[in-house]
């Protein structure tokens, strides 16, 4: 898959040599990978992460830190199973807060790993394999953190199954189709199903390399059963790289119809805030945005902690943040929209929910949302932006801020004001509210720790194919 | 007590390369000279080497088609049988064969088939997992996963001729030439 881009980084040097200004941008732009890299070095410093016997002082802080986090959760599930969700702030007319606020928050992170792993391979764009791997991850865990909370919202979730899973159950009853909360279900467990199919494919040829480098029987053990014995056929590659293309050709339709249909949970309703025909764009752009600010908020601490600068390069940190400019702007054109068409369908229910969102109780997540996710943002143009890590770090978590205070004014500033003032209450979340959501975060956390603890966060065999030894010199015919 | 082996003792015959160039320079050399029963291993895809080995184009895509084909089909299918045969409900006086309703469970179970044909058939059709491989007897081959290219020519090719075959990949200037025990 290499093979045409370089077609093209010949012509570009072609025209470079003809074009001075062209030259200059070229020298200014960081390379994919780090020069000087063999197929040796790059499998040695990938792999000796897992391989090494030592695990980084520092691994174990954050994990400690993680787990902490992850044991919160385990105390707010028993609880909430014990109880019920009475624990939790939301009640009528506010029925839905935490649970989808976080739903759709988790959700929309996962959509980076996809965007990443499927259509920037079908766009040929190389710099994605070294971020691919560790992408991926993020989005499995993050819709396992995501599902965990519509199906604890169901307060019994051993009873849910029958009306979220068509099955012959013996009380006859069967799920309605006619429903998006039951397309949501199909959407989020085929997305997380496609992803982790991918996610294993992915990782087979990199654990017969490490199965084949391991020095420790288990680790040979372990990594050869992974590696369902693969061992570089010709013939397994041919039919490896079509299902590859295929999965991308799959996920890449499928990631944008999951967060237009996370969108349908509101835009089929009728209540003024929810009931707009931008959301499913909207959405599945907030959803990218929100994604790469989180492959960023990874991505920096594990390129410096983990000496991988010369994988995870500037070149990687300058796409990434410019892809979270264009998406952004995108969502705030989302939110012109709303506020235009508020005023525009001459509806009071729709220009009170708008003057309410501005004006009303909760105006200050509103403001704190447009100034990160319109003002904040205009930042990302400023070449001296890109270029400073500690800055970018705090600020794509200030994004992640940004994404979440958005699903906030959505979903409960939309609720808290009904269209009858009789039924208007305000909403306050409960200590066990922020205990799912920050369990969640260690969840998502330790997972990661774990994952580039034991599994190559970057995908071996594919930065194997940047190195300059990977280009054939000579024309071959068959 | 005196078992007479009468097993085949030889899987193939297997040089090693150590640039892409050269194993396809290799692969090309050895269908030019009339073999065919032989693979091809390297730690990166190398496009060009189906072509130089003269491999046929994978099914694969049809059986993901078929596997979209039948999710679609079945996930309709499905949810006619709920919303119309076994548990028909009124919902604001709509048909109970609401059809625009139905495309975006139908839309996520063809992706689904599509993409469960497409991992279990890949896998499938590699043969894969398959534990014990004759290759991995070669202990250089455990470079393959990482810098080493291989050819190997099969025993079985009827143009196989134990001498002949070495000195003909002798002659490709490989880094080394080994006996893979089955």
């Amino acid at each position: 898959m290499a093979q045409p881009t370089e077609h093209h980084h010949h012509r570009v040097a072609t025209a470079a040599a003809n074009d001075p200004a062209l030259a200059e941008l070229l020298a200014r732009t960081p390379a994919v990978i780090a020069p000087g890299h063999t197929f040796e070095s790059v499998t040695d410093s990938i792999g000796h992460l897992v391989l090494s016997k030592r695990t980084p002082i520092g691994w174990f802080f954050g994990f400690a830190i993680a787990f902490a986090l992850l044991m919160v959760l385990n105390v707010t599930i028993a609880k909430l199973l014990l109880t019920g969700i009475g624990i939790w702030g939301n009640n009528v007319p506010v029925g839905w807060a935490f649970d989808i606020i976080n739903f759709v928050w988790w959700i929309g992170i996962g959509h980076a790993g996809t965007l990443i792993s499927a259509i920037l391979l079908l766009f040929r764009q190389g710099w994605r394999t070294s971020i691919n791997r560790f992408a991926e991850a993020m989005t499995l865990f993050a819709v396992a953190c995501a599902a965990m909370f519509p199906l604890l919202h169901t307060g019994r979730p051993w009873l849910a199954i029958y009306w979220l899973f068509p099955y012959p159950s013996t009380m006859g009853v069967w799920p309605q189709f006619r429903s998006p909360l039951m397309w949501d279900v199909f959407a989020v467990s085929t997305y997380g199903t496609v992803s982790a199919l991918f996610w294993f494919t992915g990782l087979v040829p990199d654990m017969a390399t490490l199965r084949d480098r391991a020095k420790s029987r288990t680790a040979q053990v372990i990594f050869g059963m992974l590696s369902l014995g693969w061992r570089g056929s010709a013939r397994h590659w041919h039919r490896y790289e079509i299902s590859y293309l295929l999965l991308a050709g799959i996920s890449t339709p499928l990631v944008l119809s999951v967060h237009s249909v996370v969108s349908f949970d509101f835009a089929v309703s009728v209540l003024p805030g929810w009931h707009a025909v931008i959301f499913p764009p909207y959405f599945v752009a907030g959803a990218i945005y929100s994604g790469f600010a989180m492959v960023m908020t990874l991505a920096i601490p594990l390129r410096k902690f983990y000496d991988l600068e010369g994988f995870i390069t500037m070149r990687h940190i300058h796409n990434m943040t410019k892809i979270m400019l264009v998406t952004g702007m995108i969502v705030a054109y989302g939110y012109a929209n709303e506020a235009f068409f508020a005023w525009f369908s001459g509806n009071k229910y729709e220009e009170f929910m708008m003057y309410n969102r501005m004006t009303g109780p909760y105006a200050v997540f509103y403001w704190a949302l447009i100034s990160i996710n319109v003002v904040m943002i205009q930042l990302f143009w400023f070449r001296g932006v890109r270029d400073n890590l500690p800055l970018l770090f705090i600020l794509s978590l200030l994004v992640n801020v940004g994404m979440w205070l958005e699903r906030f004014v959505i979903i409960v500033m939309s609720l808290h004001r009904d269209f009858l003032p009789s039924s208007w209450d305000m909403y306050a979340p409960t200590r066990w509210d922020f205990g799912m959501f920050l369990g969640t975060i260690g969840l998502f956390l330790a997972l990661f720790f774990l994952f580039i603890r034991f599994l190559p966060a970057i995908a071996i065999f594919e930065v194997r194919t940047m190195v300059p030894e990977a280009k054939l010199k000579a024309e071959h015919h068959g | 007590m005196a078992h007479e082996e009468t097993a085949p003792t030889l899987y193939g015959l297997m040089a090693e390369f150590d640039t892409p160039d050269a194993l396809l320079h290799a692969a090309e050399s050895a269908r030019l000279a009339g073999y065919r029963v032989m693979d091809a291993y390297s730690p990166i895809p190398i496009e060009e080497l189906s072509e130089a080995l003269g491999l046929a184009r994978t099914r694969l895509p049809k059986l993901v088609f078929l596997g979209g084909l039948l999710g679609g089909i079945g996930g309709y299918s499905l949810e006619y049988y709920c919303a119309v045969i076994a548990y028909p409900l009124n919902i604001g006086g709509r048909p109970l064969h609401s059809w625009p309703q139905f495309i975006p469970v139908t839309f996520e179970t063809t992706v689904l088939g599509a993409a469960l044909a497409c991992f279990i058939g890949m896998w499938a059709l590699n043969r894969l997992p398959q534990p014990y491989h004759p290759v991995f007897n070669v202990p250089a081959f455990a470079r393959a996963s990482t810098d080493r290219f291989f050819l190997c020519i099969e025993a079985t090719d009827p143009a196989f001729k134990l001498d002949g075959t070495r000195q003909f990949l002798e002659g490709l200037h490989p880094v080394g030439v080994s006996e893979v025990a089955p």
